[in-house]
């Protein structure tokens, strides 16, 4: 990469915005800071960061009604910081447009890889993807073929089509209404125990333990995401 | 809890400042006119008599003198003047209210909307700044005005309001329901004594319609009802009390003084305990009521008290017969099933007024009416009556005398100017006059001595009784045959007016009796209110006591009595006990010189009332009964409402200093968790940079405060006793992979074993509740599990629930710890210093599980020895139907 990445960091406190400074700047990311939604939309229009790490509990305005105004406003990819219990916050503002999203207190690794993730994510525009590896898990997304350990393995059209929903993205977390949405279209009410069993079934065909799943991960409440290689666990 | 709902310190002292708010009682009608800020003005001129500083912030009076009577009294706080167009309009002056800072504003018209140009649009709004600012309100509403009920008014009186407040004012106020029964109004509204604006005069002749009336007065009480707290309603539902809006079925049964009305009583309760209705025991009061004995008049009080016992609302009405009575109340009270009992008059009896069973099937419309066989054995106590009159005093003779005399020195003046024939009806006036004003036999006698001065002093020969033409003797029986059913018609008239005034007097002392109860403030209050009440309207002296360790204690006295001898503290035990009347002129201790009956409600016995007269004789005349068992009735009811009261505001207080405990706690959370990030970053940051032993002491020691943090939080939100939930199907495997997976670090490298069965449906839980039960579970393990253990989580299947278990290998829990494990801040003894736990983790568990629907139990194993938590799902939570995988 010839260019540095540029990244938004909007948060009310100074002492975190110093501290994702600091981190981000040893990894070699150039920043720009925001410490309300005022300042977050200026500098968004201004500095056009790539990334934007935006905390949901602002001053001046509610941090989730931001999300799409920065997914309208820039291509920027937008990974929210909140508090653990939010869940229901969580999965609004993935639904929103939001790209991931970072629960507080994070460790700066962790931040550091879902960025690393986020912009390999950004770079291939999902759907750019042609193939992805996890662990002896291939998925070829264009010949429409899942091998494990080099063998083809059976799936149904709903598993396949649950499998590609993570695949497009790995290791982001996709939400149950998201990959519900393209895998049952047609259904205006979607009943999430379906997907429990197909991920159960997928987790059958792909994982070696499926008591102890390596490679579909579980956020609870929120989605489910494709492990990638690396991860620890 | 989300970011924004955080409460901030701020917030926290604006909840404090609440504290000082004021409070709103709304006097909420159903119509105009029923007498709101009549009734306003009244609690205001007595709260002011109590030291209260109270100004009056508007009122209309609409000049009706009563109410104007009432301002006057008042500090006033002038108008302020909105010039508008080319008018001015005047307004309540909000400033000049808070700059004079009273303790109470009285405001009438909750619903006004204030004129343009003035600080807010609707006056509500002007109230809210008052009661921001510490000044209670007194405020009037109609019904029709509430928001949600809008549309509901508009759509069966066909005038629309456009003026309307939000419900949400409802919530916090104290509400009194003024009410009007609807005929009342409406006599107020023709006495010209309702204000009605001259444009919308029209449309309200249509509004102030009976059934109208009737629906706006349920709806406000109905409302009334709704808006006291649902934790008063549950309580008052749970228990049977009167009062609840039931719908759907009502029963209604007919007593009489016959000896089988206690069995129809009896069959009516078990009838309305089947339906879940609440049911009525209603006496008609016919002109036959008039001419009961004592004894049957007494038994008929104590089946009304029957009833009373077993909870059906009683009443007693005037009618005509009792069919027609019974027809009007059924409708009235909506019932939807009448008991009534077959009929034990004579076949003579029913041919002349035909069976009441018969004509109450025949008219009575859509209700189901059922007839209960007497099991009387004595029918031949029950004889057919005939109208008596009492005998009445000889100057009632006297009087019917001279009334015929006076008409015979008319007819004599006439009798050159009229035909025989016409004198003799003269006589009816004075038949009709003695059977109106002294009854039956005054007239009766009044005809026969008319028949007989006719025959004396005008048909020929005249004085003589001997008759010469056999056409005048037709003459005389004709008389003496119009003059006896008119006496018997205008006696029947006479008797039905007397007992309507009974009943009416007697109403009207109910209703004001329970007038005198609802505004006594305390227990105290309220019960010598109903010895003063009680002693006034039967003229007696009364005690009240209530059942305390010691025995009958006395609470209240009118006149004031300070003791209570033995016998009469024994007589006043034996009612309680028994729920019957005991002492003087009762069946049980009657050398008490006090009549004890019992108050009580569903609930059970609240305390007896005591009875004494001066004189010897009975405590209390047998026709002052009826009306004793219902002001006993309404005395009870109130004395329980007042407990329920109290009761429901210690729940408030608990709840509110829960909740605030609760805030409190979140408030904290939050405010250390983010110096918390910046800390554990940092130390992070150092460790890697600098490699440095002591950042990672502090972020093993962050950490560990975080999740201390996390716990107390999460404590916090299951003492709130509000835990947001989303319940949705959930995947055990997925949990345990979840939890496994973000308890690597504290468990430090134990292997974790998973043993699930492969096809454990799927359960209806929280994922996310789950997520942190399972979390602390493990944490829980991984601290007192014997190092380099494994823990396993076991899922199995029984009959009627799936268990999910953790389990560790150790020490596991000293015997008797198994429940005081799950309390907060409880830890095994002993291990303290070694184990760093918050002593929340547990309790946590078991807030979240039970949130749920699930339980959990801590026990012990043994191969190998450890502690094992068992989460149980019960059968209600398992989805059974596992969906296929693929469907179209």
């Amino acid at each position: 990469m010839t260019t540095r990445h540029k990244v938004l960091i909007v948060d009310d406190e100074l002492h975190i915005r110093r501290l994702i400074h600091s981190a981000l700047a040893r990894a070699d990311y150039e920043t720009v800071e925001a410490q309300n939604a005022r300042e977050a939309l200026d500098q968004l229009r201004d500095a056009l960061p790539d990334i934007v790490i935006l905390d949901l509990g602002l001053p001046d305005r509610d941090g989730l009604e931001l999300v799409p105004l920065i997914k309208q406003r820039s291509d920027a990819t937008l990974i929210v910081v909140s508090a653990r219990e939010a869940t229901d916050q969580k999965v609004a503002a993935l639904d929103l447009g939001a790209d991931d999203y970072l629960t507080k207190p994070f460790d700066t690794d962790e931040l550091l890889a879902r960025l690393r993730v986020a912009l390999r994510n950004r770079l291939t525009k999902g759907g750019g993807v042609s193939a992805v590896k996890v662990g002896d898990v291939e998925i070829d997304l264009l010949a429409r073929i899942v091998r494990k350990g080099g063998h083809e393995v059976h799936l149904t059209p709903k598993e396949y089509g649950v499998l590609v929903q993570l695949a497009k993205f790995p290791g982001r977390v996709i939400t149950h209404g998201q990959i519900m949405a393209q895998v049952w279209p047609r259904e205006v009410e979607h009943h999430v125990e379906y997907l429990r069993v197909l991920v159960r079934t997928l987790r059958h065909k792909l994982e070696d333990d499926p008591q102890r799943p390596q490679i579909i991960g579980n956020e609870p409440g929120i989605g489910y995401r494709l492990r990638t290689d690396g991860e620890g666990g | 809890m989300n970011e924004t709902a955080r409460p901030d310190p701020e917030a926290f002292l604006r909840a404090a400042a609440q504290e000082g708010r004021g409070r709103l009682k709304i006097f909420l009608g159903s119509a105009p006119g029923v007498g709101k800020t009549y009734e306003m003005l009244t609690e205001g001129a007595q709260r002011a008599k109590a030291g209260t500083d109270v100004v009056i912030g508007i009122v209309e009076t609409h000049g009706r003198r009563e109410t104007e009577a009432l301002v006057h009294g008042h500090e006033l706080i002038a108008r302020r003047i909105v010039p508008h167009q080319n008018q001015s309009l005047t307004e309540m002056d909000i400033d000049a209210i808070l700059a004079r800072q009273p303790q109470l504003a009285l405001v009438d018209e909750l619903a006004h909307s204030n004129a343009p140009g003035s600080r807010h649009p609707k006056r509500y709004q002007d109230v809210e700044e008052l009661l921001a600012a510490g000044i209670d309100v007194y405020s009037t509403l109609n019904i029709q005005h509430l928001e949600s009920l809008n549309d509901v008014v508009a759509s069966f009186t066909r005038v629309r309001v456009r003026e309307t407040v939000p419900d949400s004012v409802l919530e916090d106020a104290d509400i009194e329901v003024v009410d009007l029964p609807p005929d009342e109004l409406i006599e107020r509204l023709k006495d010209g004594k309702v204000y009605i604006p001259q444009e919308a005069s029209r449309a309200l002749t249509h509004f102030f319609s009976k059934s109208n009336l009737t629906a706006l007065r349920e709806l406000a009480l109905r409302r009334a009802a709704q808006a006291v707290d649902a934790q008063m309603l549950d309580y008052v539902r749970a228990h049977a009390l009167a009062g609840s809006f039931a719908v759907g079925e009502r029963v209604v049964v007919a007593i009489s003084e016959q000896p089988s009305a206690p069995g129809l009583v009896r069959a009516a309760k078990r009838l309305a305990d089947a339906l879940r209705a609440p049911w009525t025991a209603v006496h008609i009061e016919t002109r036959r009521s008039a001419t009961l004995s004592d004894a049957e008049r007494q038994g008929l009080a104590e089946t009304l008290a029957l009833a009373s016992r077993l909870g059906a609302a009683t009443a007693s009405i005037p009618a005509r017969n009792v069919v027609e009575g019974l027809r009007r109340f059924a409708s009235d009270a909506r019932a939807t099933q009448i008991v009534i009992g077959k009929s034990t008059r004579s076949w003579w009896f029913e041919l002349r007024h035909g069976s009441v069973v018969d004509r109450l099937v025949r008219d009575i419309g859509s209700v189901a009416v059922h007839v209960l066989p007497s099991d009387d054995d004595a029918p031949a106590r029950v004889r057919s009556r005939a109208i008596k009159g009492h005998w009445g005093r000889p100057a009632d003779y006297v009087m019917t005398l001279l009334a015929v005399v006076a008409m015979t020195a008319i007819g004599r003046l006439l009798v050159e100017a009229i035909d025989l024939g016409n004198i003799a009806l003269l006589y009816l006036v004075p038949v009709m006059f003695a059977a109106a004003s002294y009854g039956l036999r005054a007239g009766l006698f009044g005809g026969l001595s008319s028949s007989l001065a006719y025959n004396f002093f005008f048909l020929p020969p005249t004085g003589t009784l001997t008759v010469s033409n056999p056409e005048n003797i037709i003459s005389i029986l004709v008389l003496l045959g119009v003059a006896i059913v008119t006496a018997q018609f205008a006696a029947g008239v006479r008797a039905q007016a007397n007992l309507a005034g009974e009943s009416a007097r007697q109403n009207a002392a109910l209703a004001g009796f329970s007038r005198h109860l609802t505004v006594a403030a305390s227990e105290e209050e309220l019960m010598q209110g109903v010895c003063a009440e009680i002693a006034r309207l039967l003229d007696v002296r009364t005690v009240l006591l209530t059942p305390s360790a010691v025995g009958p204690t006395l609470r209240a006295a009118f006149p004031p009595e300070d003791r209570m001898e033995q016998i009469e503290k024994a007589a006043a035990q034996w009612a309680m006990d028994n729920v019957q009347p005991a002492g003087r002129g009762s069946s049980t201790l009657t050398a008490s010189d006090w009549l004890f009956h019992p108050l009580h409600t569903q609930r059970g016995v609240l305390g007896v009332v005591g009875i004494a007269r001066d004189d010897a004789g009975l405590a209390l005349r047998p026709d002052q009964m009826p009306l004793l068992i219902s002001l006993l009735d309404q005395a009870a009811i109130a004395l329980d409402r007042m407990a329920l009261e109290e009761q429901m505001l210690d729940v408030r207080h608990v709840r509110e200093r829960d909740r605030l405990r609760a805030a409190l706690l979140s408030s904290v959370s939050h405010d250390l968790r983010t110096p918390l990030t910046t800390i554990l970053s940092a130390a992070q940051e150092l460790r890697r940079d600098h490699a440095l032993p002591l950042a990672e002491l502090i972020e093993g020691e962050a950490l560990r405060l975080n999740r201390f943090v996390a716990n107390l939080l999460d404590m916090a939100r299951v003492e709130a006793g509000a835990l947001p939930m989303r319940i949705e199907a959930t995947d055990l495997f997925d949990a345990v992979a979840s939890a496994v997976q973000d308890t690597r670090q504290s468990l430090s490298g134990r292997e974790v074993k998973v043993d699930i069965p492969p096809d454990i449906p799927l359960v209806r839980v929280d994922p996310v509740l789950l997520h942190h039960i399972l979390l602390n579970l493990l944490d829980n393990a991984g601290r007192y599990g014997d190092p380099g253990t494994p823990v396993v989580i076991r899922g199995a299947r029984t009959a009627d629930a799936l268990l999910l278990s953790v389990i560790d290998q150790g020490p596991g829990i000293p015997p008797g710890a198994e429940d005081r494990l799950f309390d907060s801040f409880t830890r095994i003894e002993g291990n303290d210093r070694a184990k760093h736990g918050t002593g929340l983790g547990l309790a946590i568990v078991k807030g979240f599980a039970e949130a749920m629907g699930l339980t959990v139990q801590a026990t012990n194993v043994d191969d190998p020895p450890g502690a094992c938590f068992t989460i149980r799902i019960p059968e209600t939570c398992i989805i059974k139907d596992m969906p296929l995988d693929d469907r179209p």
